[in-house]
Order: C-alpha cells, then structure tokens, then sequence
C-alpha cells in the first residue's frame, strides 16, 4: 500500500521551483510523445516551444495572447488566496465586452478621445457588476459562488449571442451575427508599429506590479492571505469575511471585464458571438501556475500562451493534431500538481496499510 | 455567373490537366495551399469536407503542391494570427472555412498582397479575396420532398446552429420542398448555438423527438442528431457528409459538401498564374452540393426525390420560386418570379406557415 503522509515543513525553495520542474518533466514526456507520434521530438519540441518566439513578430504576438490570461489571473488569484474561488471569469469578461463595447456602438460615428478611457470603465464595471452577483448570493444566501460564477457565465454569452444577432447587429452586415466595427476612436492604440500589441499589453505589466503592491504591501493584501490559510485566526482578530468575498469578486470581476474589453477594443475590434476562446477558464490555470502569486502569473500567462501559438504551429508545419495543445496542457497540469503534492506529503510504502490487512 | 463559373473553370482545368499531364507539369508554378478550420477535421461534418477537399488537392498535384491546416481555430483574435502566420510561412492561397474569419482574412490580405485568399460564406472581397459558398438550401428542398413523404406524425424536428441567413434558408427550401408534397407539415426548431457540440446538439434532438418529430433534420455539423434519431427508431437527414455509418437505419440522404474540384480548379488556376478574384455561389449543377445515396424510403419517395433533384439542377425547380409570402403575410416575392440572390443571402425572415418565432 502507499499512502500520504503530510509534511511537517515543506521547502519553501521546492513551492517555487515546482513549476520549473514540472516544465521540464513536461518537455521530456512531450518528446517522447512526439518520438511515438513519428517525428524527431527535438524539432518538435523547437517548433512547439522557440518557433513561435523566434521572430519579434512571433514575441508580439505571445505578448496579445497573453494580455487577457495575466489580467485575469491575477485577479482571480486574488480570490483563490481568500478561499473565494470564482470560476465565472469568462463570463464577467464577455459582460466587460458587452459594457465597453456598447458605449463604442452606441458612439459609432465618435472620435472623441473620452471614448476609449469611458469604455475601459465601463468594461471593468461591467465584469464587476457580474461578480457583484455571486458576491451578493454568497454574502446573503450562502450560494456557493463556484455554481453561480460559473452558470452566470452562459448567460453573459448568450446574452452577447442575442445582442449581435438582434439589436447591435451591424445594420450593413447583411444580417450576419455580429456588430458595427468600433470607430477608430474606441480602438485601442498600438505599441510597436506592425504588430498587434495594444495599450492593454502595457496595462497587464501595471495590473502585475499592482497585484504584487497590493499583495505584499498593502493591509488589505494580509487580510487576504490570512483569511485563506487561516479563516478562524481571521476571525478571531476581527477581519469580516464577508467584505473579503466582495473585495475580491468585485475586482476580479472587474479585471476580467477590462480584459474583455481589452480584446474587443484591441485584436477583434468589433462584438461578435464568440469573442475568447476560454480565457477565462484558461486563467485558472495560469493562476496557479503562477502560485498565486503576480510575477509567477506574468510567466504561467506566457507559458500558457506559448502553447496556443505552438500547437497552431505544430499543425501547420508538422501536420500535428490540435489535440496535442491541449495534451501539453493537461501534461503540464498534472505534472504541476503532482510536484505540489509531493512537495506537501511524503510517500509512504507499506507500514500501517498494510498491518491493517490482516484478513 | 456562379455555376456556370464553376463549370467554366472545371472544363478550363480538365484541359489543361490534360495538356499539362501530356508535358509533365513541369513548369508550373509550386503552390502552398493553407487552409484555416473552425472545427476539428474529425468532426464529420463541415471542416470534415473542406479537410477532403484539401485532399483532393494533394491527390490532383502531388509533389508539385504542398498543403498544410490548422483546426479548431476559434472565430475571434486567434484567426487572425493563424492567418498571418499561414501568409508569412510561405503559403500562396489560403482558404479561410468559416464566416466568423471574414474579417481578420480582410485584415491580413492587405499585408499581403501577392497571396490569394478565398474565404467561405462571407461577402467581403478584395483583388486577392474571393468568395464561394454553396447553395444547400437546394439539398435541403430535396430533404423536405422526402420528409414530406416519409412522416408519419407530421412533424418535422430541425436542429439548428444560429439564425444566419444561411441557416434560416435552410428552414425555409425544406419546408417548401416538405409542403410541396404535405401541406400539413409543420416544423419544431431548437438553435444549439453551436456548429459543433456533439452533447447539445444530441440534447437538441432528443427534446425534438420527445415533442412528436419522426423526421430529424440538422443544420449542426457532428452525427450526433442523426445517431439520436437512429437509437430512438426515427428517420433523419445527414449534414455536410454522408453519415450513413453513424445511422444505417435512419439515415434517408444526406446533404453532401463537396469542394474538391472548386478547390483543385483554384489551386491549379494560382499555379498558372490565372487566379482572379470571384465570388462563386454553386449548387447541385455545380456539383458543389451532392446528395447522399437515397436510403430507407420506398422507390416511388426516392423516385420522387431523384426527379426533384434533377429538375432543380435543370432550373426547372427554383426553392425559391414565388409567389412566397413571410410570417407576417407580405409577399416577398411575386408569382412567376424566383428570390433573387442578394434577397436569399440576407434572408432574416420565415415564410408563411413556419409555426415558430425566429430569435432576434
């Protein structure tokens, strides 16, 4: 029998260097996938992993993916820290694109330089108030907010789904499901000339250094930690659980929403139904690749993002199925959680299990 | 010009295939040939039949040609990277599947001028982008002869994706094709929001056939309403390939996709230097809609269905042949008069006897 039996300390060195391992393990099994698949596992492994970063084109482009699952992680990690575990980013981030990106239709003709800021706000405003909700159901009936984040994000997609294909359909789009393109106004500006990094990339970085600031340096980050590893000494001293779960709602809610709008206002430029392709969820997981923590957000975000362009890659070049994106994923997942549980418990073979089976 | 472009261009190909396999081919120019799909090549259906044609290329130029795809390309800012990186790798035409890449095909064809784009279902062109689409809803007027026909309880269950036009003049040519020959048809809707949900569009059909649908048609791109149908012992209508194999028993046609010859003429026409940018709408004359092998029905349906076929490849049968009324009673198009194209393209309404409201 093998059992787990809890570490009394655990290395604080091996908490951050899990990742690095489970990256590297991540490689190794990937090869050797890739040798079964038939191909030589060293330039799959290139094409997977440096081909798409070779070019500055090819970083610019790592940089736009990356720009919704770092805002959103880092707020969501927020929350993961406190014990409110919000699962309904993609939601707040559609309901982000809804608020943001109606006052650019409804200004279509505008080339006001208020429009965009008024639209960052509203965007954020927008993934709040969808936060706000399971905020409230939590705080007030004692709804688990891992149910109603999660259900509320169909509704926000649906409800972008009915907006582009009845009222904000683009009245010259011949009744094809999506919206007027934003004024140029309501676009976000590009960094670098030729690609496609927008104002939000730069927003991330700021969102990164605040997340951290506020984090480490601030009352309310202590709060955060000490309410998720230890609710009742919270209690004891008097910090009310009840404003952390709308602290944390509020804002992740909020970042999500900027993301969205960050998307529709950068890359996409107009509403359409489907506007990300599960950043949302996507960003769970670069939260905890980045332990919670925003500097290891910002490099979870890139390897998470280094995947995408890799898998896409990896099809056009070595004719890979799309399947292995999220097969590296999953691997990296798993070995990720696999080094944490083994960072936290000692393997056990044998002893009491096995004095236990007598019979 | 659509069909007879299509024509023009096979006969055009098959002349010079013949000449150019008399010399050898070797002067042709190498083509790369990228295409960019919204769903998984596995998936049966639509990306299922463009991957097929992509194929066809292969197997037409062999060496001369390479091809290369990128699936499951979600509609939003993805498209456009996975466009642009299909252009910067060296890939002369590119074929964008799926409305929802319109816009970011827009976007990187004007970075690049010298590679031909040709996007699926959309309306934008440019000197290197072209259009093409298929007229299914001639196939789904056919299905609607044969539904008409064949059911029992009168009540047709249609699964479909979102309410485009595209789909919409699904729903409308099959329930003419349906009147034509039952006057007491009538259709139950439920959209999926989805092209491909195995689950939902499964879930989909089973709420049909509990409301009393004995005929399943689809506008959804996995087998699974047909597989549905066939496990609860009713009849169904395949979508985009022949799903024979997934309902033997239920499967009554299929409406075919079938790109291979647009897809070899346009490669061949960029190897040659000839491509133009053109917008190409064919239909069961094309060859670009195909009907599956007409099963599960008594001779005289399938008869019947073959005789509707033919008489709409011939133009002898419009499905949108007036006088057509919508839901609110207005004549949309007069007697002695066919829809015209720009009216069948944006069509946002239901004809007259559809018992259902279409989602604004």
């Amino acid at each position: 029998m093998i059992r787990l039996e809890p570490r009394r300390q655990h290395s604080q060195a091996m908490v951050y260097l899990s990742p690095v391992l489970a990256i590297i393990m991540t490689l190794v099994v990937g090869g050797i996938i890739f040798a079964f698949m038939g191909k030589n596992p060293f330039d799959a492994l290139y094409t997977f992993f440096i081909l798409p970063i070779n070019n500055s084109y090819g970083i610019s482009e790592l940089l736009v993916k990356a720009t919704p699952l770092v805002i959103i992680a880092i707020g969501l990690a927020m929350g993961f820290r406190a014990n409110v575990w919000n699962i309904g980013a993609e939601g707040q981030l559609t309901m982000g694109a809804i608020f943001g990106g109606g006052l650019a239709l409804y200004f279509y003709d505008s080339t006001s330089v208020f429009l965009l800021p008024a639209m960052m706000v509203l965007g954020a405003i927008g993934g709040a108030f969808w936060g706000a909700i399971p905020a409230l159901l939590r705080t007030r009936f004692n709804a688990n907010e891992i149910l109603t984040s999660l259900m509320l994000t169909y509704v926000a997609t649906l409800f972008l789904s009915f907006l582009v294909h009845g009222p904000w359909r683009n009245p010259e789009g011949f009744n094809f499901p999506e919206s007027r393109p934003f004024p140029d106004a309501g676009l976000l500006p590009m960094i670098f000339d030729g690609t496609r990094v927008h104002l939000g990339t730069a927003i991330a970085v700021f969102v990164v250094l605040a997340g951290w600031l506020l984090l480490s340096k601030s009352v309310i980050g202590f709060q955060l930690r000490v309410v998720g590893k230890a609710p009742q000494a919270a209690r004891h001293v008097g910090f009310r659980q009840k404003r952390m779960v709308w602290f944390t709602l509020l804002l992740s809610g909020g970042l999500s929403g900027l993301a969205g709008l960050f998307e529709v206002a950068g890359p996409i430029g107009q509403l359409q139904s489907s506007i990300s392709p599960g950043y949302g969820f996507t960003a769970i997981i670069v939260a905890f690749l980045g332990r919670l923590h925003p500097v290891g957000i910002l490099f979870g975000g890139l390897i998470m993002a280094l995947t995408y362009l890799g898998g896409e890659l990896a099809q056009m070049t070595l004719q890979l199925p799309n399947a292995v994106t999220g097969l590296f994923q999953g691997i990296l997942l798993f070995f990720l959680l696999a080094c944490d549980v083994l960072t936290k418990y000692r393997v056990r073979f044998g002893s009491i299990a096995a004095k236990g089976r007598t019979a | 010009m659509n069909a007879s472009f299509v024509k023009r261009t096979l006969a055009a190909v098959a002349a010079v295939g013949a000449l150019a396999s008399g010399m050898g081919a070797a002067h042709a120019e190498d083509a790369k040939v990228g295409f960019v799909y919204v769903g998984p090549i596995g998936d049966h259906g639509w990306s299922y039949r463009h991957d097929i044609g992509r194929q066809a290329i292969e197997k037409e130029f062999g060496d001369a040609v390479s091809t290369s795809y990128v699936e499951s390309v979600p509609e939003g800012a993805d498209a456009e990277r996975v466009i642009r990186q299909m252009a910067q790798t060296g890939h002369n035409l590119i074929f964008t599947t799926s409305f929802g890449f319109m816009n970011p095909t827009e976007k990187v064809a004007k970075q690049f001028p010298n590679v031909k784009f040709e996007h699926a279902t959309g309306y934008k062109r440019a000197d290197n982008i072209s259009t093409y689409a298929a007229r299914f809803y001639e196939g789904r007027y056919v299905a609607g002869v044969i539904a008409g026909k064949m059911t029992k309880s009168n009540i047709i269950g249609y699964v479909g994706s979102f309410p485009i036009p595209e789909v919409v003049r699904g729903i409308n040519s099959f329930m003419r094709g349906a009147w034509s020959v039952n006057p007491d048809v009538k259709v139950k809707i439920v959209w999926a929001n989805t092209w491909y949900d195995p689950g939902k569009e499964g879930d989909a059909a089973k709420a049909l056939i509990d409301q009393g649908a004995d005929i399943m048609v689809q506008h959804t791109d996995s087998p699974a309403p047909l597989q549905v149908a066939e496990n609860r012992g009713v009849l169904g209508i395949g979508q985009a390939s022949d799903m024979i194999k997934f309902a033997p028993k239920a499967q009554l046609t299929a409406i075919v996709d079938h790109w291979d010859e647009y897809y070899v003429a346009r490669t061949k026409a960029v190897m040659d230097g000839t491509w133009e940018s053109t917008d190409t709408w064919g239909g069961i004359a094309s060859g670009m809609v195909d009907m599956a092998p007409y099963t599960n029905m008594p001779d005289d349906v399938k008869a019947l269905a073959e005789e509707t076929e033919a008489k709409i490849a011939s133009g002898e049968i419009h499905p949108f042949g007036g006088p057509i009324y919508d839901q609110a009673g207005e004549l949309r198009v007069k007697e002695g008069e066919d829809a015209p194209d720009e009216m069948l393209l944006g069509m946002d309404w239901y004809v007259k006897g559809i018992d259902a409201e279409l989602p604004k």
